[in-house]
């Protein structure tokens, strides 16, 4: 379970979260808010990308500062841009990369890497140029990176922004399809509809904390 | 576009050697190409590098790709020595750069990196005792191969962007947003990494 315990995050001057309460026990769970309302940094602080100048973020009851290390072991994040996520060349070897320190043979690596690649359809790009992949294709290959790992927890920041109408829609379909727990930030609130629980953010603060429908409601109220 | 290669799967001798053996015989290559200073022995190199395309049986279509990016900076090299020093000179530097280029986008070719990355980190172990890391150093080398990518890529798209606001002739349209992207996407990259938890085992 994930927990806010009074998180505050500032940029300089600048206060971004403000005192942000949170239990999370819901396996999906949607975060909305405009632009700079704060909800790319608090996915940031659930594994430890950044460290809130107040208050605790708790994974499982792991300070995900203090135990950084085995909060990222837990949490997987997707990032908005999939081309920043690619660390090697091919997708087989991105997927491979992040077996690298589970003390796996290379083999077992590279056999693991196209087991889960086959499993999202990308079989057939096993040693094809990561940067060469269509952009729904490459944001499946940093899923796949991430879910190699077999975290407990995947939170995604506005993983959809850059992708297509069917892409986007595709990625929907294997996050619904996804054993963990699923945090996800987005502006595309028709991903959201059968999630568990909407929190919308509005100026580093919560605003509503709701079903989908009610939460979703608010928010368009707020953004007109 | 790359101007190395990316990995082409085959089951070659070349595929099936070592990486740490690849490796050590790409310095060795590319020192010969720097000590020998007469035309004759340097085309005996690219030839050998020819060669070495064909045992691998690279694909001419990939041939194509590295030599279409690899020959005219070799040309225009070649040209502009032949103008200020000589022939001699010239058919030197040109052959020198072939089969050098050549010679690594052959290795990258036929190598994958993370089988590279596994090499470079075997080759550094021993020096460990002095406090080098050799996962930092076998990261580094497969960033590097992967940064070209990620470079080229950047270039393509703020040039797409330049042409776009029909400035293609200023160097600034070009250099600031390519400067910007570059240290944003080292930043993006530097959280992915982090997320990965590499430099975790570190701390």
């Amino acid at each position: 379970m994930i927990e806010f315990c009074g998180v505050g995050h500032t940029y300089g001057e600048r206060t971004v979260l403000d005192g942000i309460d949170l239990r999370l026990p819901q396996q999906r769970i949607g975060f909305v808010g405009a632009n700079g309302s704060g909800k790319s940094t608090l996915a940031r602080t659930i594994n430890g990308l950044v460290h809130p100048t107040r208050g605790r973020v708790l994974v499982d009851g792991l300070d995900a500062v203090r135990d950084g290390r085995q909060v990222r072991r837990r949490v997987g994040f997707i990032f908005t841009n999939p081309d920043s996520q690619i660390v090697m060349p091919t997708a087989g070897e991105d997927v491979a990369f992040s077996l690298r320190r589970h003390g796996l043979s290379k083999q077992q690596r590279r056999e693991r890497a196209a087991e889960i690649l086959a499993e999202h359809g990308l079989g057939d790009y096993l040693d094809h140029p990561a940067h060469q992949l269509s952009g729904g294709q490459k944001q499946l290959l940093a899923l796949c990176s991430m879910l190699v790992l077999e975290p407990d927890v995947l939170v995604c920041d506005e993983p959809t922004t850059l992708l297509d109408l069917r892409n986007k829609r595709h990625f929907a379909e294997v996050l619904r399809q996804l054993r963990q727990q699923v945090v996800l930030v987005t502006h595309d609130l028709e991903l959201l509809h059968d999630f568990d629980r909407v929190v919308v953010l509005d100026r580093g603060r919560v605003v509503a904390d709701d079903e989908p429908e009610e939460a979703l409601t608010y928010y368009r109220k707020l953004v007109e | 576009m790359n101007p190395l290669g990316l990995y082409e799967p085959g089951s070659s001798a070349l595929h099936r050697l070592g990486a740490g053996w690849k490796f050590a015989g790409l310095l060795v290559f590319a020192v010969l190409a720097f000590v020998f200073s007469a035309p004759l022995p340097l085309g005996a190199l690219v030839v050998g590098v020819a060669a070495g395309y064909l045992v691998a049986r690279i694909p001419p279509r990939r041939c194509w790709q590295a030599a279409r990016l690899v020959v005219p900076v070799a040309v225009v090299v070649f040209l502009l020595q032949w103008w200020m020093l000589s022939l001699d000179s010239a058919a030197v530097v040109g052959l020198r750069l072939l089969a050098a280029i050549s010679a690594a986008n052959l290795f990258t070719l036929t190598t994958r990196v993370d089988d590279l990355v596994s090499a470079v980190e075997r080759g550094v172990r021993p020096t460990r005792r002095f406090g080098v890391r050799p996962e930092r150093i076998g990261l580094l080398v497969g960033l590097s191969l992967q940064a070209i990518a990620a470079l080229s890529t950047i270039a393509a798209d703020t040039r797409e962007a330049q042409k776009a606001r029909s400035a293609e002739r200023s160097l600034s349209a070009f250099a600031l947003p390519f400067l910007v992207r570059t240290l944003r996407h080292a930043d993006e990259l530097g959280e992915a990494l982090a997320a990965r938890g590499v430099g975790d085992d570190e701390k």
